[in-house]
This record gives C-alpha cells, structure tokens and sequence, in this order.
C-alpha cells in the first residue's frame, strides 16, 4: 500500500503533540505524491478528542488504541500497538519524531519488522534512486537527509528492498500547517484482546518529574539569539530586552548555554531546536555549522559580530560589525523610536 | 546475595568533536585514518554503572562487548583497567559496511554465545552517527525489554533493577523487570579510573578476538547484506554565500535598518 503512517504523540494534556502535527503535515505531502492515505496511530487513555484534532491536517485514517496502560508512554505497551497496525495496514513509510519517544520506539520496531530506519532527519523527499551495486533502478523512494558526523556532513539515506520505509523527524524542522479545518477522515479502534497483558508488566513508572516547558522559542515569530560573545548572563539582559519590544523571544548558541548565560529550552541547533522565524538577530553568534542548521531557515538574518569573517555573516542579510554591547543599545533605542 | 552477569556494549568511536579540515576525503567521504580515537563517551558512562551495580553486587561480571578493527582491542584494555571483568573483540570483514539493524543483529549473537545475561548496558548513542538505534534493536533481538536515557541507578536486585532516566522535558523514575538492556545517556556520571596496576598486567595480555563464525549467525544478516539502509549521497556543508548588506554601527544607519524592516512589515 501507499500510504504514509505516523506515529503520533501526546502532550501531557492529552493533545497531539506539536512535533505529530508537524510530521502529519509533511506526511501529507508525501502521501498525496504517493497516490496514498495519510495514516495516523495514537495510543493513550481518553483520547478520542485528540484523534480528531489530526483531521484538519489532512489525515485520512486515525487507529486509535484506548487502554489505560497506554497511558504514560512505556516503550512495551506502545510497541505493541504500533507492531500491529503497521503488520495490519503494510504502510510503504512510517514517521515518527525524533523525541524521547519516537528515539525510543522507532528502533525497535526497525529491529522487529527488519526494516531501514533514518534517525533524525531534516528533510524528506521523494524521488528515484538507482542501486549501483545492483543495477536495480526505483521510482519513487523516501530520500531520508540527515546531518551526520557531528553536523559536518548532510547525508542522504535510502532503503530501497525493505518496506516500510522508516525515519524518525527532528522537532521544528518540518512547518505545522492546516490542509482544511473542514477535512474529514476515520477514526478506526483497533482491538488490543489480550495483547497489552503480556508486556504490561516489564515497565513500571514508580515517579515522574516532568515539566511542560514554558519558554516556546520554536513558535517565536522574531528570535534574538546571544552566542558565547555576549560575555556574561547579564549582557543577556540587553537580548531579553530587545526581544521583548519586539514581540520575540530570546535564544542562545550552545555554547552560550554550556557557560550559562541562558536556559537549556533557548538553545537553538543541532543539540537544541530548531526554528524558522520571519527575523533571527543574531548577537555575537560565530556561527558555527551546528548552530547554523538550527537557524539557517529564518526569513530574515542579521548578524552582529566583532569579526567580519564570522560564518554566520555568510548566511546574514544584514551584517553589523561592531561589538554587541555598543551595538545593542543603539539598536535598542532605534527600536523604541520606530516602534513607538 | 545473587550476582548478576553483566554485558557492556561498547565502541571506539572517531573523535567528531575534533574534526580537523583533513576529516573530509575531496570526494566528501570521511577520512577516518586522519581522527584520533576514542571510547565513546556514553559507551563509558554504561560501563561505570555497570560498575555500580558490581558495586551494589559483588561477585557480580562484567564482560565488554565491541565491535570494530584490530585496534578496538584499546576498548576492552581501557575498559578492564577500569574494572571490568574480561571481554572481546567482534571484528570480521564480514562485518564491514554494517548500518545499525546489521550491528544490532551481529552484537546480539554475540550476546547470546554468553548464555544467561542479567543486564546489558550501552551508551543511548555513539558520535560518530547519533543515530541511538542500536540499543533498542538490540534489546528488541533478545526479546528483553529497554530502559533508555538512564542518567542514575537507584537500585538493583536479582529480579529487577530502578533507575532515573532523562527525558526531555525531566526525570522519570522506572522499575524493570531482569533481564532488560539499559541505554545510558551523557548526564549520567563520569567513569572512574584506570587503575594503574591493572593497565600493566594487561599491558601483557592479548584481547580475545571474535569472528562471524563464532557468533552463529545467519550470514545474510551482516554486513552490508544485511543493511537495509543505504547511504545514497554524502554533501559537504557548503555555505551559500547571501548578498549581505552591511550595517554600519552608527545610530542613524541602525534606525534606517530598523525602518526599512518595519516597512516590510518583519517588526512591528
């Protein structure tokens, strides 16, 4: 069959998860190209709400798997639900985020079916491939891109003999978008009968210290980003205040995280989110190649750096060469005068 | 007191957090004879809570488990000079081209030539491809369940085994039933180590080798055959140079930027 299955995931409040409906969007794309249904799975207690939050994103079919054992993900519970519907359905490609979760689950369903999968990939696409070893040629294959080698290389990766096709997606990097608030699909119960008793007991969750995260720089619409060149936390403040006028919120290099200038939810790259806003300022930011493939998608780059052969200007629409702590405040005030 | 028969799978990895400009090939392959190398950093943090539940269990053995070249054979000297009990070397040409569902496959025969093992330990992911599959599709292999980011041990008897994993988004607490395979992520704590005495007498000593052979396998299962995954194309990072436009640090040239941005409706 053609068709597209996603995994998805659950918030803590029982939604599907934002980086699910980022890969549904993308599924959807590829499913159509494929002359395809876009498939979901959801697996939790209560959910039949969430399973309908998946249709306007152009999915076709919901399997919907109701127990309470399924409701704090357990890597057993899920596995067998999922193991079934992808032996039930035989989907050509099954996707997942590339989360806790889906880093979890993926690679033991690949080991069970014997399948290929891509970890955290950046972009899919489909298109032909010709096997040089076996002279085969195919049509249409998933074509899984992924950075490798610590970011320095991107890498194309095809599983051209096993089905299904497999990859896990990095958070942020596929755009969540609505195909029709009005599309409507199916919402399919699948019967677990004793399956769940077996491997119920393997996992138990004695305590959970879990905090919805309450900085959302991936939605951020404008994003002023600090690297280790800002010097200290309190140089951050300029960031923070910038951003605030603005109406943006604040990120930071790893390297900026690592020496604690900012929080670990700011950190923008390959290690940290990745965003795509309509402005990225980025303030004493080298820019190197791991940051970049957190931010290299943004509208608009401007750049302030010390050093005019910083990386980062490279990809800058605008470049302001000049130390951040001067610079800032002017740009401030120029803010507060246009703005107001 | 029971003991526990302990297995740590671990690699030698190219350092990737030393990438030189000679770690690329012209013809965009890595160079992997110009990367020093190392044990990979989380494959160690696996051993030493190995260690710890030897701690907890004494009696308790440690075998390390790697695949690679000759010179992985570093790995099971390295590994016993910190405290492990013995190990051994998988390496085969046969082995060659492995992507992660042909490893997996590979280490868990190796594993199963072991008889009875309580608790597998590895590192969530190696830095040479960060992929973190092999663990699961190891556990998956032995018909085990996984306990994955486990940054603390909590404790450990005959029968099961609780530890703190790292998530995302905080720590959860899980109690797992033995045998399981446990993936062990980089908060966890540092190896202890070496201890001298132990590096000099096994200075002398030669490292077990094993072949495909040895481990039974379904030769079709290896190696490049056995990889459903093919690398289709490698690109180097190129960066695409834009027309920047250059600001000048002045008052009036920011506020011109600053207007001009407004009028394209980016801030507002």
């Amino acid at each position: 069959m053609n068709n597209v299955l996603v995994y998805c995931e659950l918030t803590r409040s029982n939604h599907i998860a934002d980086v699910s409906l980022e890969i549904c969007t993308k599924g959807r794309q590829l499913a159509t190209e494929m002359h395809g249904k876009l498939q979901a799975v959801v697996a939790g207690n209560n959910i039949e709400h969430a399973a309908k939050e998946l249709f306007p994103y152009g999915v076709d079919e919901v399997f919907v798997a109701n127990d309470s054992r399924l409701a704090s993900y357990r890597t057993l519970p899920h596995f067998t639900v999922l193991s079934k519907v992808i032996e039930q359905q035989q989907p050509d490609v099954v996707l997942f985020g590339a989360t806790t979760v889906g880093r979890d689950l993926a690679p033991r369903i690949s080991s069970y079916l014997r399948c290929g999968l891509t970890a955290d990939c950046t972009a899919l696409e489909l298109g032909p491939h010709d096997d040089a070893k076996s002279g085969k040629h195919y049509e249409q294959l998933l074509h899984q891109i992924r950075p490798a080698f610590g970011g320095n290389i991107i890498a194309t990766i095809v599983s051209p003999e096993t089905r299904p096709q497999m990859a896990t997606i990095r958070e942020g990097v596929m755009k969540k978008e609505i195909l029709d608030a009005n599309h409507q699909g199916t919402i399919i119960p699948i019967d677990l009968g004793n399956s769940l008793d077996a491997v119920d007991g393997a996992v138990t969750i004695l305590h959970s210290d879990i905090v919805e995260k309450n900085i959302n720089i991936k939605g951020a619409p404008i994003i002023v980003a600090g690297g280790y060149g800002m010097g200290s936390k309190e140089n951050f403040q300029l960031l923070h205040k910038l951003a605030h006028m603005l109406g943006g919120e604040v990120g930071a290099t790893r390297a900026a995280v690592d020496a604690g200038f900012a929080e670990n939810d700011r950190q923008i790259g390959q290690t940290g989110v990745t965003v795509r806003p309509r402005l990225y300022i980025a303030c004493g930011i080298s820019g190197a190649v791991q940051h970049r493939a957190g931010m290299d998608q943004s509208s608009k780059i401007i750049s302030i750096n010390t050093d005019p052969q910083a990386p980062i200007n490279a990809i800058a629409d605008y470049t302001i060469i000049g130390d951040v702590n001067t610079v800032l405040p002017m740009l401030i005030d120029s803010c507060n005068n246009i703005l107001k | 007191m029971s003991e526990l028969k302990i297995v740590v799978l671990a690699k030698q990895v190219p350092d990737t957090h030393n990438v030189g400009g000679d770690a690329m090939n012209p013809d965009g392959t890595v160079n992997r004879a110009a990367l020093p190398t190392v044990f990979n950093p989380e494959d160690l943090k696996a051993l030493e809570m190995a260690l710890q539940v030897k701690d907890r269990m004494p009696g308790s053995h440690i075998t390390v488990v790697t695949m690679g070249p000759q010179r992985a054979a570093q790995i099971i000297k390295d590994s016993c000079s910190r405290g492990a009990d013995d190990g051994f070397v998988l390496s085969d040409a046969r082995f060659a081209g492995s992507d992660t569902l042909a490893t997996s496959y590979a280490l868990s025969q190796a594993i199963r030539q072991l008889g009875k093992v309580d608790i597998v330990f590895c590192g969530r992911q190696a830095i040479d491809g960060d992929t973190a599959q092999v663990g699961p599709q190891v556990a998956e292999k032995l018909e085990i369940p996984q306990v994955t980011y486990a940054e603390e041990l909590c404790a450990v008897d005959g029968n099961s085994i609780v530890l703190n994993r790292r998530l995302a988004d905080g720590v959860e607490q899980v109690r797992c039933a033995l045998p399981a395979l446990v993936t062990v992520t980089a908060t966890a704590p540092d190896c202890r180590y070496p201890h001298a005495h132990r590096l000099l007498r096994l200075a002398k000593e030669e490292v077990r080798f094993l072949n495909a052979d040895d481990v039974n396998p379904e030769l079709e299962r290896l190696g490049l055959k056995g990889s459903p995954t093919k690398v289709k194309k490698i690109d180097n990072i190129v960066l695409s140079h834009k027309e920047s436009c250059q600001v000048d640090a002045t008052p009036e040239a920011l506020s011109q930027l600053m207007a001009t941005l407004s009028k394209e409706h980016i801030i507002s």
